[in-house]
Parts: structure tokens; C-alpha cells; sequence
């Protein structure tokens, strides 16, 4: 795996890439009520920005980059846990998992 | 440190300790501070008095810079000179004994101790007035007695129509320093200074040309200080609040509305003479305005029956009397009527107050009468005390008066025959008062009859101390004529005064009086004034004509009995209109234009804030879209596209 | 070679995020999320981030996904039907992830593409050479994601227990 990495002139290409897939991810988030694939959408983005930063650590031969996406991943696994724990609960509650069951917070 | 510091500081001391230790202080003990400080300053002052008198007076001035702003530089410094030291003199030794009567007039009051605090804080500002060296220590004086004068006269504050004469008082005192002020403005642009000494100097000095720069400036300058003169001492126009002041405790006429208070603008156009020597115009309206208000006043006071509204009356024409003097050049002698007018007038009202309190609070003249059986202290005192006023040879008041007609005589035998009539009109009023109160049947009820007594000695030793100084002060200011006969100096008084008084280049040639003419205007002035005297015995207690009660007056007298109605003229003129004025500026101003802006703001705040709340609709994917929207503003703006 | 194993890896990348959020049913929805986790999991092999791509699969593929499914079982919600979006409201979410995009590459535009050539320096993606730096500069981050990761668990326990009174 070592000798066919030539991405000098293809660090841009991955920032294009990761800001694609970071749109859809915000894209994601604004359209569906569904609060599960809101979540996912969420996963997406960050996932999104680990290659990013994996793309700029090579790049720079700096591996604290590499790193940094190790605990990013590390957070994104509590989160999800936590949140869909509270996504239970809220189904448990109101019946729904759609965003708008969750009205109350209003003038 | 100084010891001409001592002299305000210790009534300010007085004012203090009775003012915030009031309660923990019997009434004897605040009798005691609030006279005791006085006495005190008073001896202070001795000791610049005599040297003073031995003409070693040593010209000082301790201070410290006050006002530092650009240009002006004013300092907090006292000028201790022949001038000041005789105005401090007055004031102390006047105020002693006032203080010291007062003690015994107000016992039964329970506003006692707060009394004594207003009358050393009165002591502390009138001293400033006269020891301070530059226009704006004296204009802090004035102001401070006219704060005083007002919350003394509104002493029994709990009727209205007391607060009312106070309030009449300030007011008529403010339009005064509004005069002031502007001529102090005015002395500042044209000297660059307002200091006496520098003023002065700058215009006797030979090589400047201020005076031929600014003559005009010099008129307007004495015109407006003459305004506010005219406030403070309570010549037309603006007298009316001085018989109306008489609502105050009767101690506090005769210290502020006597002797002190009201000669404030004399002595400040005194300080001035140099200024008012170079503006003839002035002095002329000086003369008139004294002049008329001199006998004007006077006719008012001939038909009044409230013993203390008489002698209100007569300090505005006595006043008008000084300011004649003034208006002739006369200084020393203005200042001389000065000192013996504190004298007898002081003398004059606490001698009224102690009538009035045997009285049990009657000032009504028609009800008394014979009163001299009862209170022979007060009988004698006050007869001195009037003898004085009306200038009967021997008294002081006769020797100032005399001075101050004999310097009419040398300008115009009219004003000499105008002074005098007013002279006569003082002399019958006073001892028609004298008769009405003393002699004859006792006219009040037996209630009060059996009340009568002589007053407490702590009452009647400050009067016979008065007494005796109208008798003896007047021989300090002999005219020529008698002081060759007895071979003295004369007028040692304005000789005392000399090196205040600045000579004028342009003085026209004084046309000295020859002896004969001197003794010839005395005895026409004294035999008018006895026989004037002798036709008031004759009504009043030979044919015992009594005044006339409410309601009876009818043509002139009334006209005179309600004080020519001016009163009445001035609230109508003045007053209403001024009322008319605020009314339509509250509803079309204040209501309309203020209150509606203020309330804008609240009520768009209100409106603003309940179209914003819908912000807040509880949808989360709403607040997730703003969230994005502001990311991606905040990129715009951060990056290099915008 | 490399640009052509790159640009099928894209490929499958944006489809898969494409499909995860157009699909209807969200079982598909996961199906797709898988397909573009292992397709960033491949970008990472190509750029030699050995450690990473590992530990890519295991957590995600292996554990997060995996919890997904298990909510969407347990909530049933296989055949359930969303409510229907305004148009309005998809098409301004449309337009300002557009925006988004078309901020970035204009953010893009500015700056001066990078060309230079640098000759990869072989191992840093390596178990060693990460081991050595995880466990020398960030060793406290890495004992505090341990006080994390306990904090997640007592909390989704917590917030997952049935309440014991309704009976």
C-alpha cells in the first residue's frame, strides 16, 4: 500500500471532496424531519471533515492530524450513543420521531 | 494660620455643630454656641479694628486659588481694609446682641436650635460678602444671605403665606443677581480680572487707556451692579419684599432686614467707587431711584398699622436715603448713614419685638397704647431709638442725615428740599408710632392687659447696648461747623474710610459749605423735624386721633394704606402672564412633544419586540436553517469573496 | 492508477450521501451510510493512513451503525411515512446548502493552488509512529475520552431505563 500515493497535486481534490460531501450533509439535515437520518446526516459531516484532516496531516507529513480524527471519531461515538438514547426516550413520549413533534419551546 | 480666617469660621463652626448635633444639644447649650461664636469673631475682629482706627492697619489678604480655567483665575481670598473691617465690626457686634436677644425671644419656639443654625450660617455668609477681595467671593456672600433670608422669613413654615413672602423674597432678590451677574460678566471682559485691587489699579493707573476705550462699557457696567443693588437693598422696583419679609421672627428683621442683609448692595457700590466715579450717568439714576424711593416709601409708612410693616417701611426709605447718598458722590457719608442706621433700626425692631411678645403676639398698633407704664426698658429705648431716626441734634442719625443733606444742598436746593421732606415724613410716621404704642389708654383687651410685663432681661440688655450706641455713634462724623467749635477733627469717620475712596480726575470743583450755611441747614432741618414731631403729639395724643380701622379708608390714605397698590400692579403685569406662559408650555411642549417622545420609545420597543418573538416558533429545523444561514454569512463576510 | 481508484471512490462516496438522505425507507438509509463509510475507509488506505482506516471500520461500520439499525428496529420503523415537506421548505434547504458549497470554493478560488510537490514520507500513518504521539502529547486527552466514554454509557443507561413506577 505504500508506492501508489501520489497526491501532491490531489490535495485539493480532496478538499473538494470533503466539502461536497459536507453539503449534502447540511443539505441532509434541512430537508428530512426524520430524526434518525438527521443523525445520520450528522455522521456524514463529520466524516466529511475526518478526511479533510487526514488529507492535510499527509500532506504535511504531520501525524497530531491523524490524531485529532482518533478522537473525533472517539466524541462521534458518545454523541450517537447519547443522542439516540434520547431519541428513545422521546419516542417513548410523544409516539413520533419526526422533528416536529418537538413544538414546545415557543413564545 | 491667619486669624482673619477665624472670623467667617467660626459661625460656619456655629452653623455646623448646632445644625447636625441639634439633638444631642439643649436649647440653653445652642443659645450659648450660637452666640458664643459670634461674640467670639467679634472680638477677632477688634483686633483689626483698632489698629484699623489707629490708621496701622495692615492691608492683608490670605487665600487660596479657587478657579483656574483658561483665563480666569479667581482666588478665595479676603481684603481686609478700613472698609471691610467696619462692615465686619457691624456685623458681629449687631449680631451678638441679636443672637444673644434672640435667645430669649425665641425660648418658647420649638424650631429654637434650627434658628440659631440659619442665623450663624446668615453671619458666615454676610462676612464673606464684605471680606471677600474679588466680585466672585462677594457674589457667593450674596447669594448665601439671600438663601438665608429665605429660610428665615419662611421660618414658620407651615403657613402659606409666610412660604409665600420667602419665596417673593428670593425671587425679587434673583432678578437682582441676574443684574449682577451680568456685570460681573461684564467686568471680566472688560479687565480681564475680577479682582478689586487689579480692577482698580488698572484704572487709576496714569498709563493705561481703559477708561477712554470703554466709557461706555463702565455705565452699562455700574448700571448693572446697581440692579442688583436694587434687589438686595430693596429699592424700586424691587422693594416689595420687604415688608412682606416681615412674616420671619422679629430678631431676623432686625439683623437681616436692618442692619445686614439689606446694605449688601451699598457696600458693594461703595467698593466700586471708582467705577461709579466715572459714570455720572449712574449716579444720577442712583440719585433719583433713592431718592424717590425715599419719599415714596415714606408716604406708605405714614398711614401703616402694623408696628413691624412701619418700620419696614422706613428701612426701604432709609436705604432710599443711602442710595441718595451714593448717587451723590457722597460716599462716606452713605456708609456713615450706614453704621448708625444698623444701629437704631436693629434697636428699633427688637425693640418691637419686645412689645410685640408683651404683647403675646399683637402687632396691631390700634390696639395698644399707654404701653409705657408697663415696659419702661422698651419705652426708653425705643424713644432713643426714634429720637435718632427722626435726627434730633445730639443723636447719631442726626449727624448722618446731616451729612447727607448738606451734600444734597450742594448739588441743587431741590434735592434739598425733597430729602428733607422725606427727613419729615420719617420723623412724624416714627413718632406716631411712638404715640399710638406708648402713650395714651391702653386699647386691647384685658386678656392681653393683664399679660403685659417687661421683657426678660436677657432681652432688654441688648437694647439698652443699642441704645447707647445711637446715641454715641454719630459723634464720629461732626460736620465742619461744630467740629471747629469744639476743636476736633471733622468727619473723623470719613477720614477713617479715606484711602478706600479713590479721588477722581474729573471732580468737579467741591464747593465747600461756609460755616454759616452749615449751621443755617441745621437749624431749619431741626426745627422742622421738632415741629413735626409736636403736630404728631398733638394729634395723636392731645386730640387722640385714632387710625382708622379696617375698611374705612377712603381717596388718598387708602390709595397709601394699600402701598399704592403695586402689589397687585406686579402680579398682574408679571405674575399672570408668566403663568399663562408655563401652562401653554406644559400642555403644547410637555404633553405633546416630550411625553409622546418618551413614551415612543417604549411603546416601539413593545411593537418591535412582538414581531420578533415569532422568531422563537419552536420548529428546530427553523433554528437549524438560521444556524446555516449564519455560517454561511459569517464565511462571506471573513473570506475574500466579499 | 491512484487517480482512477480516487475518483471510484468519490464516486461511491457521493452517491452513498446522496442516497442517504433522498431514500425513503431508513433501513435503505443505513444501507447507504454503509457504502459511503467504506469508501472513505478506502480514501484512507489511499493516503496510507493504515491505523486509521482500521479503526474507521471498526467503529463506525462495526458499532455506530450497527446501534443505528438497532434503534430503527426497536422503534419499528420500517414502513413508517414522513410527513410531507412544503416545497418551499426543501427548496430554500437546497439553495443554502448550495450556498454552503459555492461559499467554499469560492473561499477556494482565492487561495493559490497547491502544487508543490512533496515526496510522502512513509509511515506516518502507521500504528507506531500514531501510538508514539497519541501516547507522548496527548496522553491526558486520551485518559480524558476514557471519563467520556463512561460518562456516555452511565447516561444512556440512565436515559434509556423504563421508568419503574408506571406498573
Amino acid at each position: 500500500m505504500n508506492n501508489f500515493l501520489n497526491l501532491s497535486n490531489s490535495l485539493n481534490n480532496y478538499i473538494i471532496l470533503a466539502s461536497i460531501l459536507f453539503a449534502i450533509g447540511i443539505i441532509g439535515v434541512l430537508v428530512r424531519k426524520n430524526i434518525i437520518i438527521m443523525f445520520m446526516s450528522i455522521e456524514l459531516m463529520l466524516n466529511a471533515i475526518n478526511l479533510l484532516m487526514v488529507a492535510f496531516s499527509v500532506h504535511h507529513g504531520d501525524p497530531q492530524g491523524q490524531v485529532f480524527v482518533f478522537f473525533i471519531m472517539a466524541v462521534a461515538a458518545a454523541e450517537i450513543t447519547v443522542g439516540l438514547a434520547i431519541l428513545v426516550m422521546i419516542y417513548r413520549n410523544t409516539g413520533s420521531v419526526s422533528i416536529d413533534a418537538l413544538k414546545k419551546l415557543k413564545w | 494660620m491667619n486669624s482673619v480666617w477665624l472670623i467667617p469660621l467660626l459661625p460656619l463652626l456655629g452653623f455646623l455643630i448646632i445644625g447636625l448635633f441639634s439633638r444631642f444639644l439643649s436649647k440653653t447649650a445652642v443659645g450659648v454656641i450660637g452666640s458664643g461664636v459670634i461674640g467670639a469673631s467679634f472680638v477677632v475682629v477688634l483686633t483689626y479694628l483698632f489698629p484699623a482706627l489707629n490708621g496701622t492697619l495692615a492691608v492683608t489678604s490670605p487665600g487660596f486659588d479657587w478657579i483656574t480655567t483658561g483665563k480666569l483665575n479667581i482666588s478665595f481670598q479676603f481684603l481686609i481694609d478700613p472698609l471691610s473691617v467696619l462692615m465686619m465690626s457691624i456685623i458681629t457686634g449687631v449680631g451678638f446682641l441679636i443672637h444673644v436677644y434672640s435667645a430669649g425671644y425665641m425660648h418658647e419656639d420649638d424650631g429654637f436650635k434650627r434658628y440659631f443654625a440659619y442665623l450663624n450660617l446668615f453671619v458666615f455668609s454676610m462676612l464673606l460678602l464684605v471680606m471677600g477681595d474679588n466680585y466672585v467671593v462677594m457674589f457667593a456672600g450674596w447669594e448665601g444671605v439671600g438663601f438665608c433670608s429665605y429660610m428665615l422669613i419662611g421660618f414658620w413654615f407651615k403657613k402659606d403665606e409666610y412660604n409665600n413672602a420667602a419665596k417673593k423674597a428670593f425671587i425679587m432678590n434673583r432678578i437682582g443677581d441676574l443684574g449682577f451677574l451680568l456685570g460681573m460678566l461684564l467686568i471680566f471682559v472688560t479687565f480681564g480680572t475680577l479682582t478689586y485691587t487689579e480692577i482698580f489699579s488698572q484704572i487709576s493707573d496714569p498709563n493705561t487707556s481703559i477708561i477712554q476705550e470703554n466709557a461706555g462699557v463702565i455705565t452699562i457696567i455700574t448700571l448693572l451692579l446697581f440692579i442688583g443693588a436694587t434687589g438686595k437693598s430693596a429699592q424700586i422696583p424691587l422693594y416689595t419684599w420687604l415688608p412682606d419679609a416681615m412674616a420671619g421672627p422679629t430678631p431676623v428683621s432686625a439683623l437681616i432686614h436692618a442692619a445686614t442683609m439689606v446694605t449688601a448692595g451699598i457696600y458693594m457700590i461703595v467698593r466700586s467707587n471708582i467705577l461709579y466715579s466715572l459714570a455720572p450717568e449712574t449716579l444720577e439714576v442712583i440719585q433719583i431711584i433713592g431718592l424717590a424711593t425715599a419719599i415714596f416709601a415714606a408716604t406708605i409708612g405714614l398711614v401703616q398699622n402694623d408696628i413691624k410693616k412701619v418700620l419696614a417701611y422706613s428701612t426701604v426709605s432709609q436705604l432710599g436715603f443711602m442710595f441718595f447718598a451714593l448717587g451723590l458722590g457722597a460716599y462716606t457719608t452713605a456708609m456713615f448713614h450706614l453704621a448708625t442706621h444698623a444701629f437704631f433700626k436693629a434697636l428699633l425692631f427688637l425693640g418691637s419685638g419686645s412689645v410685640i411678645h408683651a404683647m403675646g403676639g399683637e402687632q396691631d398698633i390700634r390696639k395698644m397704647g399707654g404701653l409705657k407704664k408697663y415696659l419702661p426698658v422698651t419705652y426708653w429705648t425705643f424713644l432713643i431709638g426714634s429720637m435718632a431716626i427722626a435726627g434730633i441734634p445730639g443723636f447719631a442719625g442726626f449727624f448722618s442725615k446731616d451729612q447727607i443733606l448738606a451734600h444734597a444742598y450742594e448739588h441743587s436746593t431741590l434735592l434739598w428740599t425733597l430729602a428733607l421732606i422725606a427727613a419729615l415724613m420719617t420723623a412724624f410716621y416714627m413718632f406716631r408710632l411712638v404715640f399710638l404704642t406708648f402713650f395714651g389708654e391702653f386699647r386691647g383687651t384685658e386678656h392681653q392687659k393683664s399679660h403685659l410685663h417687661e421683657s426678660p432681661a436677657i432681652m432688654t440688655i441688648p437694647l439698652a447696648i443699642l441704645a447707647f450706641m445711637s446715641v454715641i455713634a454719630g459723634w464720629v462724623g461732626l460736620p465742619p461747623a461744630i467740629a471747629d467749635m469744639l476743636g476736633v477733627t471733622a468727619d473723623k469717620f470719613g477720614g477713617f474710610l479715606s484711602n478706600v475712596i479713590y479721588p477722581v480726575n474729573n471732580d468737579t470743583a467741591h464747593h465747600a459749605l461756609s460755616h454759616a450755611m452749615e449751621w443755617a441747614l441745621m437749624g431749619i432741618s431741626t426745627i422742622a423735624v421738632l415741629s413735626v414731631i409736636a403736630f404728631a403729639y398733638v394729634t395723636y395724643v392731645s386730640k387722640s386721633v385714632r387710625p382708622t380701622k379696617e375698611g374705612e379708608h377712603a381717596g388718598l390714605s387708602n390709595m397709601l394704606y394699600n402701598k399704592y397698590y403695586i402689589d397687585e400692579l406686579y402680579h398682574a403685569i408679571i405674575v399672570k402672564p408668566l403663568n399663562w406662559l408655563s401652562g401653554q408650555v406644559y400642555t403644547l411642549l410637555e404633553v405633546k412633544v416630550i411625553d409622546n417622545f418618551v413614551n415612543a420609545w417604549g411603546k416601539g420597543v413593545n411593537s418591535g419586540s412582538k414581531s420578533l418573538r415569532f422568531v422563537q416558533s419552536g420548529n428546530l429545523s427553523f433554528y437549524l436553517f438560521l444556524m446555516v444561514i449564519g455560517i454561511i454569512l459569517i464565511l462571506l463576510f471573513n473570506s475574500s469573496i466579499i | 492508477m491512484d487517480q482512477i481508484l480516487f475518483l471510484i471512490l468519490s464516486g461511491l462516496a457521493i452517491c452513498g450521501a446522496l442516497a442517504v438522505i433522498f431514500s425513503k425507507s431508513p433501513v435503505y438509509s443505513v444501507l447507504a451510510l454503509v457504502l459511503t463509510f467504506f469508501s472513505i475507509a478506502g480514501h484512507y488506505a489511499l493516503l496510507n493512513a493504515n491505523f486509521l482506516f482500521i479503526v474507521h471500520i471498526i467503529v463506525y461500520a462495526g458499532a455506530i451503525l450497527v446501534l443505528f439499525l438497532f434503534v430503527i428496529m426497536l422503534l419499528n420503523l420500517n414502513k413508517e411515512a414522513e410527513a410531507k415537506q412544503p416545497i418551499l421548505i426543501k427548496l430554500a434547504a437546497f439553495i443554502s446548502g448550495g450556498l454552503f458549497l459555492f461559499t467554499l470554493f469560492g473561499a477556494l478560488k482565492g487561495m493559490d493552488l497547491i502544487i508543490t510537490e512533496k515526496a510522502p514520507s512513509t509511515n506516518i500513518g502507521s500504528v507506531e509512529v500514531l501510538g508514539q504521539v497519541l501516547f507522548n502529547d496527548f496522553i491526558l486527552p486520551f485518559e480524558i475520552s476514557s471519563v467520556l466514554f463512561l460518562s456516555a454509557m452511565i447516561g444512556a443507561v440512565m436515559l434509556g431505563k423504563k421508568d419503574l413506577k408506571e406498573n
